[in-house]
């Protein structure tokens, strides 16, 4: 066992309940039951190959988020939403924001979204995204400069 | 902290252990004859049954030995929890299970491959055990043997006794060991 890895089963119940409290507040209670078990399904497959235990609960948020963005891909596939992530006191619902940074290279995706969707601080993401604090603000306003580009050629 | 419905708890516990994906799935069997069982099973079958009912430590183990994705999973316990009914219930005098003991040093799996064959209801002793794996002189070397087993119940190691018949020790306690021969009509 690589060392500081909690067995899954510490790991589950530990974030469980927060994992489920999210995914209801961005999907919505309905859509919350599958994208729970997708979840937890996504971080057991990738679980023995974590290098270390720390920060898993941004890693665990980091994989519900990108549940979230994927399921709603697949049930929006071309959107027509004209939601702006602007400033940083207006934050669009994560299900409007993730269609929209779709295109988004993935490190900058994961940026808006944890910073604008989650709301996570940016030490945080950065250990999320396997960086650190600075290279998680830069991606983050990369992709929020690349989404109001994109929107005015629109 | 938000509570998770029983029922998507489950829901997750079944299908990760569906999934193939997990290095153990256990389940702590709660109200046996002997007190708190867990059990656990890995891809290749029955690879730990243990008396302590806090499993903390127990989990440790498991995941330093076969992998860091142990998880409570009751549904991948079916046909052990059956077997283990059934043997305490007096039904069953041997068990039809495949076991996992990647984690046994050679030697010990010699020893269990041994006791295996020792019969329900049959006891024998250590000096017994060590003479049958072409080492008569490793009586004491066989008791640790038993005294690690990480499959006591299934693996007979309550069968062994010292060559004056006296019960000498287990793993889970010598009432424990006491209760089980009782049950299989090896103690009077």
């Amino acid at each position: 066992m690589v060392s500081g890895i909690p067995p899954f089963e510490r790991f589950y119940e530990s974030y469980k309940g927060e994992v489920l409290a999210f995914l209801r507040r961005r999907a919505g209670r309905d859509r919350a039951d599958d994208l729970f078990q997708e979840t937890f399904l996504r971080a057991l497959r990738a679980y023995n190959r974590l290098e270390h235990g720390e920060h898993l609960r941004a890693w665990v948020l980091t994989i519900a988020t990108n549940a979230v963005v994927d399921a709603a891909r697949r049930e929006r596939p071309t959107s027509e939403l004209s939601v702006e992530p602007a400033g940083e006191d207006e934050r669009p619902p994560l299900e409007e924001l993730a269609p929209l940074t779709d295109d988004l290279p993935p490190k900058e995706r994961a940026a808006v979204v944890l910073r604008y969707g989650y709301d996570l601080d940016y030490d945080t993401i950065g250990a999320a995204l396997g960086s650190n604090e600075q290279a998680a603000r830069q991606a983050a306003s990369a992709g929020v400069r690349r989404l109001r580009k994109e929107k005015e050629q629109r | 902290m938000n509570a998770v419905p029983t029922i998507l708890d489950e829901r997750f516990r079944t299908a990760a252990a569906a999934s193939g994906e997990l290095d153990v799935a256990y389940d702590v069997l709660d109200d046996t004859p002997v007190g708190p069982l867990l059990v656990g099973v890995s891809e290749r079958g029955l690879c730990r049954v243990g008396f302590d009912p806090e499993p903390d430590a127990e989990l440790e183990r498991l995941a330093r030995s076969f992998g860091p994705r142990v998880l409570r999973s009751p549904k991948a316990l079916d046909g052990v929890r059956r077997e283990l009914d059934e043997y305490f219930a007096g039904r069953r005098h041997a068990f039809d299970l495949e076991f996992d003991l990647r984690a046994t040093p050679e030697f010990h799996r010699r020893v269990l491959a041994e006791l295996n064959r020792v019969e329900y209801g049959h006891t024998t002793t250590y000096g017994a055990l060590a003479a049958q794996v072409g080492a008569p002189r490793a009586a004491r070397a066989v008791g640790t043997v038993m005294n690690r087993n990480p499959l006591p119940i299934i693996l007979p190691c309550h069968r062994v006794v010292g060559a004056n018949g006296s019960l000498t020790g287990y793993g889970g306690g010598l009432d424990r060991k006491e209760w089980l021969l009782r049950l299989e009509g090896a103690l009077l």
